[in-house]
C-alpha cells in the first residue's frame, strides 16, 4: 500500500466539527460585502466563508425585493463501495457543494442555485431567484403565507455518528464486503460448483449544511447516513429458476460506520445465502385469502406508502397531483378527526428525532425545530405533515384543537442544487400495550402466511390499492411454521387493510426500518426516513401468485 | 464556469468542446497514476411546476461534475468534485488515486480506451436552452388559463436541460457531446376529483412541443373521465396508447444485458445455459432498436468510458438479436461491445387508434402506466395501475369511463399478444415526468392483458 491512511485521510475528510460559529449572533449587517479574497473561498458548508456567502445571498435577495429568503449551502460527501463475488466493482468518493437561494417576492416563490461558490456568482444567483419570482407572479392565484416560526439564532446539530465513515480505512470496508461475499459463495457455490451470485456494497453520506433565513435563522447541521447491502442469488439452470436474498434484516440508518460494524455482515451472510437456496426449493404459493403476520422488516415499507405518504399535506389539496399523486386522506376538513384509519390500539407517530433515524434534524430546511404529533391518535386520522407554507391551510382545524398554526417541520430538499419542499419526517407504529412479539403472533393464527423482509411494492396515485412482496415467506398452520412459500403478493385496498389488523407486537418487538431514496416532487428529489413498527396480524389479506409463465 | 454571466444564460451554462478539453487536461495533469479517465458534465437545468392553477415552484441551477478514475496496475478507484479550480482538481485526483493504491486488484481490469471515432452529432435544440421563467410561465398559462375558464384543475411540469458531456483518458480519447432534453407533462382533474385527464411530451427540442394543444389534451380526458365505473379484473383485450406502450416496453432495453444472461439469471437466459439471442421470444412484428442518431429520439453517441454508441437492433422481427456487453464481457464472449445510447425505437404499422377501437367487441383503452415496480425478473413480470384515462371499448365504440386496474404483466407476454400496432411517436415514458430516456414506440392492440385487481384511485 503506497499510501498511509493518514495520507488518505488528508484527502478524503474535512474538519467537520470546526464549525467557526463563535463569530456571535449572525445578523444580515455583518454580512455587509468584504472582499471575498479576506474570507477566501469555502471549504465546508459549514465554515466562516459559507455563513458570509449565505448572508450575502439574503442581503442580496432583499436588496432585489425579496420579502422573505433562505439561503442553504451544504457539501454532500457520498462513499460508496461495491462488490461482487471476489471482486471489487467500484471505490467512489462523489462531493458536490454549493449553494440554493429561495425567495418569496408578492407571495410568489422563486429559487436558483450554483456551484460556483464565489461572491459575485451568489449575488447573481439571489437576483436569479428574484427575477424568476417576478416571473411567476403572472400565473400565481393564492399568494403563498408562510406560518410563523421562532428562529433560531445560532444553532448546531449532529448525527449521533460515533465513527465518520470517511476516517475508516478503504480497504478495511472492502475487505469485509469480501469476506462476507466469501461467506456466502460457500453455501451458493459449494465447492465452488453450481451457479451463485452476491453483490454487497456500502453507502455512506455526510452532509454539512448552513441554513440562514430572513426571520434571523442560522443553523448548521452535520448529517450522516450509513447503508450496508448484499444481495444473495441462488440459481437453478435446468430449471431457469433463480431466486433472490436481500439483506433487508439491515435497515440503513441515521449512524455512521458503526452501523455497519453493528450489522455483523460475516455471519448473517452465510444465512442469506442458505435463505436464498431454500427460496428455490419453496413452495409456490395458493391464491387465496389468508391471515398476514409482517415482521417490522417488512412492514415499514407498507407503513411508508400506505400511511406516510397519503398524509402529506402538498398531496391532499393537490400540488402533487402531476407524479405522486393525490390522496384518499382528502379534503381535510372531510378526514381530520373523523376518518376511521385502523382499530382504536393504532397509533401513529411523526417525528425528526428518534435516535439514528434517517429522518432526524435540528431543523428542518426553512428553519423550523420539528416536533412530535399524531398522524393517527386511536385508530382516527389526526394530523397531516406540514411545512410553513402549508400549516395555514389547517388553520380551522388547528383551532378547534385549540393548537397554534405551526409548521410541524417536515421541509426538506436533497441538495443544495434543490428547492425544499414538503417531504416525511419518520413515521412509524406505535408498539401496543401487550408484551406481544413474533412468535406470539404466530402462535396465535391457525392459517397464515409469515412475510419478513420488504420486496416489490406499488401503489396507486391515491394510495388506496397496493400490492407488496418480501423477501420470505412462511406458511403456517395450527400456530406453527410449516414450510417456506415463494411467488407471494398481497394487494390490499388501504383502508380496509389497517382496519383488518387485529394483533399489534409490544414495545419490545419495535424496530426501524428505513426508505434511503424515497421520490417525490418533480423533479425528483430523494428523502431518507425511517418508520418502526412492531410485528402485526391482519386478517384475511388477498394473495396472489407471482410466479407466472410464459 | 466562472466570468460574466446574464441572468438567465444567455451565455450557454455547459462547457464547450474547447473548454471541456482544457478543463480534463488540467486534471490529467495532476495525475501520478499508471492511467486516468475523466468524465464532465456541465450544464443548467430548468424548472417549473405548476399546481391548483398556478405556478408552484421554480428553479434554475448549473452546475458541473468532474469524475477522475485512477488506475494503477490492475487496481481503481473514483472521485467526484464540483469545483474546477486548481486546488479542488489536484485534491479530486488525489482522492481518486487514494483510493485505487488502497483497492484490491480487479481481475477483470482492462486498460482505458484510446482515441475513438464517433458518430456525427445531434441532440442540441437552441429552442430549449434559451427557454427562460418567463417563457416557461408563458407555456404554463397556456395550459392552466384554459383549464381554470373549463372549471377545471390542472397540475403539471416543465423541466428543460442544457448541458455537455466529455470523457478523456491518459491514453488520448477525447469525446464531448452536448445536448439539450425537455418534457412537459400535466394533469388536469375535475374539482370534485371524479374525472382525471393526463398528457405529455417530451423532445430534445422546445420548438416541437404545443404546450396549448398537450393541455387541451388533458382537459379532454379529464372530462371524459368522470364516474368511472367498476369491472370485473381479468383478462382484457386493451388498446394502449403510445404512452402506456412505452411505460413497458422500455422496460426490456433494461433486462437485455449479456452477462447477466450468461449467468442464468435473467429472462434472456437459455434454460440449461446461455442466452436467448437466435430465439424467438415475441410476435414477428416486433423489433426493438437503439440508434443514437434516430432524428426522433438522439441518444448518446458515447458510453462513460468512452466507448462509441452506435445502431443496435435488440429484437429483429419477433427474434432475440443483440443483447448489450460491456468490454469485458465481449471479450470473454468473443462479441463487440456497445455502449447503450438510452435511447429506443419499437417500429409499428399503420393501424389508427380509431380502427384499433373500432374492431374491438369488448376491451380498455389505456392512457398510462403507473407505479410500475418488477415483481418477477424472470419473466420481466412487473405491476402498475392504469391512471389518468381508462375506458371501456363496447361493439367498437368508447363508451364510458372505468375504474383504474391493477396489472401484473410482463412487456414479453404483451408483445406476444399483438393484434394491431400504429405508427410510432416520441412519448413521455418516465413516471416521473422528467425527459427520462427518449422512447419512440408506435400504439398498440393487444389481447389478454392481466389485471389483477381494482383501484378506487382517480
Amino acid at each position: 500500500m503506497a499510501l498511509s491512511r493518514r495520507e488518505f485521510l488528508q484527502g478524503t475528510t474535512a474538519a467537520a466539527a470546526a464549525l467557526g460559529l463563535s463569530a456571535g449572533t449572525p445578523s444580515l449587517l455583518t454580512a455587509a460585502p468584504r472582499d471575498s479574497r479576506l474570507g477566501g473561498a469555502p471549504r465546508t458548508a459549514g465554515d466562516a466563508a459559507s455563513r458570509d456567502l449565505a448572508l450575502l445571498a439574503l442581503d442580496a435577495a432583499k436588496s432585489a425585493g425579496a420579502t422573505y429568503a433562505d439561503a442553504r449551502v451544504s457539501r454532500n460527501n457520498v462513499r460508496n463501495v461495491s462488490t461482487r463475488e471476489q471482486r471489487v466493482l467500484g471505490l467512489v468518493d462523489n462531493e458536490t457543494f454549493g449553494i440554493g437561494v429561495r425567495v418569496l417576492v408578492d407571495g410568489a416563490w422563486g429559487f436558483a442555485a450554483t456551484n460556483d461558490l464565489t461572491r459575485d456568482e451568489v449575488i447573481r444567483v439571489a437576483q436569479q431567484a428574484v427575477a424568476q419570482a417576478r416571473a411567476n407572479r403572472s400565473a400565481l392565484r393564492r399568494p403563498v403565507t408562510l406560518a410563523p416560526v421562532t428562529p433560531t439564532a445560532e444553532g448546531t446539530w449532529r448525527s449521533p455518528a460515533r465513527i465518520d465513515p470517511f476516517d475508516v480505512a478503504i480497504e478495511e470496508q472492502v475487505g469485509l464486503l469480501l469476506q462476507a461475499n466469501e461467506a456466502a459463495l460457500k453455501v451458493l457455490k459449494p465447492g465452488g460448483r453450481g451457479m451463485g451470485f452476491v453483490n454487497s456494497s456500502m453507502f455512506f453520506l455526510r452532509e454539512e449544511k448552513t441554513l440562514a433565513t430572513t426571520d434571523g435563522t442560522f443553523v448548521v447541521q452535520t448529517i450522516y447516513r450509513a447503508q450496508p447491502n448484499m444481495t444473495c442469488q441462488a440459481v437453478n439452470v435446468t430449471a431457469g429458476d433463480f431466486q433472490s436474498r436481500q439483506s433487508t434484516d439491515i435497515q440503513p440508518m441515521g449512524r455512521g460506520y458503526e452501523h455497519v460494524l453493528d450489522a455483523n455482515l460475516v455471519v448473517n451472510a452465510e444465512r442469506w445465502a442458505t435463505e436464498a437456496m431454500q427460496k428455490l426449493g419453496a413452495k409456490s404459493v395458493d391464491v387465496g385469502r389468508y391471515d398476514l403476520i409482517l415482521h417490522p422488516t417488512h412492514l415499514w415499507l407498507t407503513i411508508h406508502e400506505s400511511i406516510a405518504h397519503p398524509t402529506e399535506l402538498d398531496r391532499a389539496l393537490g400540488f402533487e397531483a402531476n407524479y405522486a399523486g393525490t390522496s384518499f386522506v382528502a379534503p381535510p376538513e372531510s378526514v381530520l378527526g373523523k376518518l376511521k384509519y385502523g382499530p382504536e390500539f393504532m397509533n401513529v407517530q411523526a417525528d425528526r428525532s428518534q435516535e439514528g433515524s434517517l429522518g432526524a434534524v435540528g431543523w428542518d430546511d426553512e428553519g423550523v425545530q420539528p416536533d412530535e404529533y399524531l398522524i393517527i391518535k386511536n385508530g382516527i386520522f389526526n394530523d397531516y405533515q406540514t411545512t410553513r407554507e402549508q400549516a395555514p391551510y389547517l388553520a380551522d382545524w388547528y383551532a378547534s384543537q385549540g393548537k397554534p398554526v405551526r409548521s410541524h417541520g417536515n421541509s426538506y430538499a436533497q441538495t443544495w442544487a434543490d428547492v425544499q419542499f414538503q417531504r416525511m419526517p419518520n413515521v412509524s407504529l406505535l408498539p401496543g400495550e401487550q408484551d406481544l412479539v413474533w412468535d406470539d403472533l404466530i402462535a396465535a393464527t391457525d392459517r397464515g402466511i409469515a412475510i419478513v423482509g420488504d420486496g416489490s411494492f406499488s401503489i396507486d396515485q391515491q394510495r388506496y390499492n397496493a400490492q407488496f412482496g418480501g423477501q420470505l415467506f412462511y406458511e403456517i398452520r395450527g400456530g406453527k411454521i410449516v414450510g417456506m412459500l415463494k411467488d407471494v403478493a398481497y394487494q390490499i385496498r388501504t383502508p380496509e387493510f389497517w382496519n383488518s389488523m387485529d394483533m399489534l407486537g409490544g414495545k419490545r418487538s419495535y424496530e426501524l426500518g428505513g426508505a434511503f431514496g424515497d421520490g417525490k416532487g418533480q423533479p425528483a428529489q430523494s428523502n431518507a426516513v425511517s418508520h418502526g413498527c412492531p410485528p402485526t396480524r391482519h386478517k384475511q389479506v388477498n394473495v396472489i401468485n407471482t410466479g407466472r409463465q410464459g | 464556469m466562472s466570468g460574466p454571466r446574464s441572468l438567465f444564460g444567455a451565455m450557454a451554462p455547459h462547457l464547450g468542446r474547447l473548454q471541456a478539453e482544457a478543463l480534463c487536461k488540467r486534471v490529467l495533469g495532476f495525475s501520478t497514476a499508471d492511467e486516468m479517465r475523466v468524465n464532465v458534465n456541465s450544464g443548467a437545468t430548468a424548472n417549473t411546476r405548476f399546481a391548483v392553477n398556478q405556478i408552484s415552484t421554480a428553479g434554475d441551477n448549473t452546475n458541473v461534475s468532474i469524475t477522475v478514475r485512477a488506475i494503477f496496475g490492475k487496481k481503481a478507484g473514483s472521485a467526484t468534485t464540483n469545483r474546477t479550480d486548481d486546488e479542488s482538481l489536484r485534491a479530486v485526483v488525489q482522492r481518486a488515486e487514494a483510493l485505487a493504491r488502497l483497492a484490491p486488484e480487479d481481475p477483470e481490469m482492462l486498460p482505458e480506451l484510446g482515441p475513438q471515432t464517433y458518430v456525427g452529432a445531434g441532440g442540441f435544440a437552441q429552442a430549449t436552452a434559451s427557454l427562460d421563467p418567463a417563457g416557461r410561465a408563458a407555456a404554463v398559462r397556456s395550459i392552466t388559463d384554459p383549464a381554470a375558464d373549463a372549471g377545471l384543475v390542472s397540475t403539471g411540469y416543465l423541466e428543460a436541460n442544457t448541458g455537455s458531456v466529455a470523457v478523456a483518458t491518459s491514453r488520448g480519447l477525447f469525446a464531448w457531446r452536448e445536448s439539450t432534453a425537455v418534457a412537459l407533462t400535466t394533469t388536469v382533474r375535475t374539482p370534485d376529483g371524479t374525472g382525471s385527464g393526463w398528457a405529455g411530451a417530451t423532445s430534445h427540442d422546445w420548438s416541437r412541443i404545443d404546450a396549448a394543444a398537450l393541455g387541451a389534451r388533458a382537459i379532454e380526458k379529464a372530462r371524459r373521465s368522470v364516474n368511472p365505473v367498476a369491472i370485473e379484473p381479468g383478462r382484457y383485450t386493451v388498446v394502449l396508447e403510445p404512452t402506456a406502450v412505452g411505460n413497458l416496453v422500455q422496460l426490456i432495453a433494461g433486462a437485455a444485458q449479456a452477462r447477466s444472461a450468461d449467468e442464468g439469471r435473467s429472462f434472456f437466459s437459455k434454460p440449461g445455459g446461455g442466452t436467448k439471442i437466435g430465439m424467438k421470444v415475441v410476435d414477428e412484428r416486433v423489433t426493438l432498436l437503439s440508434d443514437p442518431l434516430d432524428p426522433d429520439a438522439y441518444g448518446t453517441t458515447f458510453g462513460g468510458d468512452g466507448l462509441p454508441s452506435r445502431k443496435m437492433t435488440w429484437i429483429e422481427n419477433g427474434v432475440v438479436k443483440n443483447l448489450a456487453y460491456d468490454r469485458w464481457w465481449a471479450q470473454q464472449k468473443g462479441a463487440e461491445a456497445s455502449s447503450f445510447p438510452g435511447s429506443l425505437r419499437m417500429l409499428g404499422g399503420t393501424t389508427s387508434i380509431e380502427d384499433m377501437i373500432a374492431s374491438t367487441e369488448r376491451g380498455l383503452l389505456v392512457t398510462r402506466f403507473w407505479y410500475i415496480r418488477p415483481v418477477d425478473p424472470r419473466t420481466i413480470l412487473y405491476t402498475g395501475l392504469t391512471r389518468d384515462g381508462t375506458f371501456l371499448i363496447e361493439n367498437g365504440r368508447v363508451t364510458r369511463a372505468v375504474k383504474n386496474l391493477r396489472w401484473n404483466e410482463s412487456p414479453i407476454f404483451m408483445l406476444n399478444n399483438v393484434e394491431a400496432m400504429g405508427v410510432p411517436v416520441r412519448v413521455s415514458a418516465s413516471e416521473s415526468g422528467g425527459p427520462g430516456q427518449a422512447v419512440v414506440v408506435p400504439p398498440l392492440k393487444v389481447r389478454d392483458f392481466t389485471f389483477t385487481s381494482l383501484s378506487d384511485a382517480v
